[in-house]
């Protein structure tokens, strides 16, 4: 009697198992960091990944229907192991759209590579992932942190600043801005006064602040994420200390604005691309996004988290399901067009996008630096407000 | 070039010996009552934190401008709901388990620390980024040749150590201090003589909690930002203070969070990379804990709480 009850357990099991995969919508797959200090990035990303899967699902002449399988890397390395290998161990997952932390993905990309799962980076701007290997699943849309602190070490030095002291997180991606943009800094004739490194969840940074107040330097230049990010900025004005602070672009977020208040003002941060309203198709993405009320703004890689959804579905869409040959559609990627302009790959599967947007925070908002009241002489970079 | 910016140093180590001293002290009485050891009290401080702000945001928006009333119906409502928290956990969570092995109340303060930590950041509207927190003390500082004291600063150590003594106080002179110390020293004499076991155990959950709450105002105030996950670090450093002060007394907690703060403080002068800082201050309270394993002010049992 047992038995049969056992059996018919497992005939259920296996049937409502077997029905599910015979749902015919083709599975891609997303990882960010959804909980945890940068989760409003993370949930950003979601988000617009979610909406390329929506307006996919509307449009006709789409030969597929997509589902998107959404996993949570915590922006910790050891979770983002365990989330990689559960999408690329599913056959059912034809490629995945991955990662805004760097220390993740740099870990994760040997993981895509063994199982041979094609994956597109979104919001990661550690060179190593894709320059450290000659994998050929991995690409990445957003551009790297060498760019961008090439283009932020020659704009403040033209600025006329000319003492930093360095604060970096002491993961890969806080020693990888350390290690841009000092050699940056040193071609273009800045000078280093001290350099800090932090671990990513202290609390007081009194001390190290301390130490910089008697460096007295110009400039405090910021390599990290936003939540040490906010408590850099807010201990600073506590011990009085007026230089100049310089973020990248793990600051970049609404987050950062509404942590420090009145004194995230006059902070400086750089990211690759443009900003989503002046990108190609950046109004069109903001005003979908808009109609689709989610609860979080798609915050700075929201656009490139689209953008490589749209990738991936245009790569099964012109060759069916098969990582194998959706793997070599991308690496084949020439001038195709999206919401973050043209991307084209290199032979690493790097968008080689040549842009850099400087950003200054005024009255609350991340605002273009040409656009500023700072570029045009009405503020000063130098001065509390 | 170090020393002129001791005054920073000084008054950076006493507030945050303050502050540890408090979670310390909440350690130690709850050690004291019950023999636990309560992992969620740093996640409680954070909710302290989160309390004050969310009512402080109350306020606003009903257009209270005046910023020292603010303050103080703040602090109220911070130390009242934590108070609360900590009686409701003893009450379902510890109290059951009291026949159970240490162990296993440890385990469930450790996860109550967790669901709450997660409740924060979850159910907290944008609860995962960091919060700034209002100025609510005046930020001008003081000169005394060349010493510079921001009064914010000076408010926070005194009214933290005001606190303490107050607690202290309550302890040492009134009819529910008298009965917490009979529970410490033997529960089932007191017990016996009439006390109300279950009813005291609460209330010294409610103090304790409440005194976290205040460390957590404290904090937000003290760094204008409070985060879901500030409270792991102080958690861990206040139960270290009361362990190196002798897990049971209150002046040896005391002790214990002003002694952690002036070796991160030291730590911080002498090393040229400031991170070291919490490694040595880590490092020396190992080796005090060698040489002393039942803390600085060891612990006998009539002097305990």
């Amino acid at each position: 009697m047992n038995r049969t009850l056992l059996l018919l357990i497992v005939c259920c099991t296996c049937h409502f198992g077997c029905s599910s995969e015979e749902n015919s919508s083709v599975k891609i797959g997303f990882i960010g960091p959804l909980t945890g200090g940068v989760s409003a990035n993370g949930i950003g990303g979601r988000n617009s990944a979610d909406l390329a899967i929506k307006l996919a699902n509307s449009d006709p002449t789409k030969k597929n229907q997509y589902e998107l399988v959404v996993l949570d890397d915590e922006c910790k390395p050891n979770i983002g192991i365990q989330v990689a290998t559960k999408v690329a161990a599913n056959p059912n997952i034809l490629g995945v759209v991955a990662h805004y932390c760097s220390a993740v993905a740099v870990g994760t990309v040997d993981v895509f590579h063994k199982f041979g799962m094609p994956m597109i980076v979104w919001g990661a701007v550690l060179p190593k992932i894709t320059y450290g290997n000659s994998y050929p699943e991995v690409h990445r849309v957003n551009g790297t942190m060498i760019n961008q602190n090439d283009v932020a070490a020659k704009f403040m030095v033209d600025m006329g600043y000319k003492t930093w002291v360095i604060i970096h997180d002491t993961t890969d991606y806080g020693k990888g801005h350390n290690k841009y943009f000092s050699e940056s800094l040193e071609k273009y004739g800045g000078t280093i006064l001290g350099s800090f490194g932090v671990t990513a969840d202290q609390q007081d940074f009194n001390a190290e602040l301390t130490k910089i107040k008697s460096l007295n330097p110009e400039v405090i230049y910021f390599g990290g994420i936003t939540p040490i990010g906010v408590r850099i900025r807010t201990q600073m004005d506590r011990l009085n200390i007026s230089a100049v602070f310089q973020g990248t672009s793990g600051i970049i977020s609404d987050a950062y604005i509404e942590g420090t208040g009145p004194l995230a003002e006059r902070t400086l941060a750089f990211r690759e691309g443009d900003a989503a309203e002046r990108l190609p198709g950046g109004s069109v993405f903001l005003e979908e996004y808009k109609k689709q009320q989610y609860s979080s703004p798609p915050e700075a890689y929201g656009p490139f988290a689209f953008a490589a959804t749209n990738l991936l579905i245009a790569a099964i869409e012109n060759t069916g399901s098969n990582r194998e040959r959706i793997t070599k559609y991308l690496n084949q990627v020439r001038n195709y067009d999206s919401v973050i302009g043209k991307i084209t790959f290199d032979e690493y599967g790097q968008n080689m996008v040549p842009l850099i947007t400087k950003f200054v925070v005024q009255d609350g908002d991340w605002v273009i630096w040409e656009q500023s009241e700072y570029k045009s002489g009405e503020r000063n970079l130098s001065q509390k407000p | 070039m170090i020393l002129d910016f001791l005054d920073q140093y000084l008054v950076n180590g006493l507030v945050l010996g303050v502050i540890y001293a408090m979670v310390a002290v909440g350690f130690t009485l709850f050690f004291g009552v019950l023999n636990i050891i309560k992992f969620s009290h740093g996640d409680v401080l954070m909710a302290g934190g989160f309390a004050a702000l969310l009512a402080h945001q109350t306020l606003t928006s009903l257009g209270s401008e005046l910023t020292i009333f603010n303050l103080i119906v703040t602090i109220i409502f911070a130390v009242l709901s934590m108070g609360l928290l900590g009686a409701l956990a003893a009450r379902f969570l510890v109290l059951p388990l009291k026949a159970a092995p240490p162990l296993n109340t440890l385990l469930i303060t450790l996860m109550l620390g967790l669901a709450i930590r997660e409740a924060v950041r979850l159910f907290y509207p944008n609860g995962s980024n960091p919060k700034p927190f209002p100025r609510l003390l005046p930020d001008t500082s003081t000169t005394l040749q060349t010493f510079q004291i921001r009064t914010d600063s000076l408010i926070i150590i005194f009214g933290g150590l005001g606190a303490i003594l107050f607690l202290h106080l309550l302890i040492k002179n009134t009819r529910l201090g008298l009965a917490i110390r009979a529970i410490a020293q033997d529960s089932e004499t007191a017990r016996l003589m009439g006390i109300n076991f279950r009813k005291i155990v609460l209330g010294t959950f409610a103090l304790g909690s409440g005194l976290a709450a205040l460390a957590g105002v404290a904090n937000g105030l003290y760094y204008n930002e409070v985060n879901f996950s500030m409270g792991l670090f102080l958690g861990v450093v206040g139960f270290s203070s009361a362990v190196v002060g002798g897990l049971g007394s209150i002046l040896g907690a005391i002790i214990g969070g002003f002694l952690f703060a002036l070796l991160q403080t030291l730590g911080a002068i002498w090393f040229t990379v400031p991170a070291y800082k919490d490694v040595f201050a880590f490092i020396i309270i190992i080796v005090i804990m060698a040489c002393r394993p039942t803390g600085l002010l060891s612990e006998s049992s009539s002097d305990r709480v």
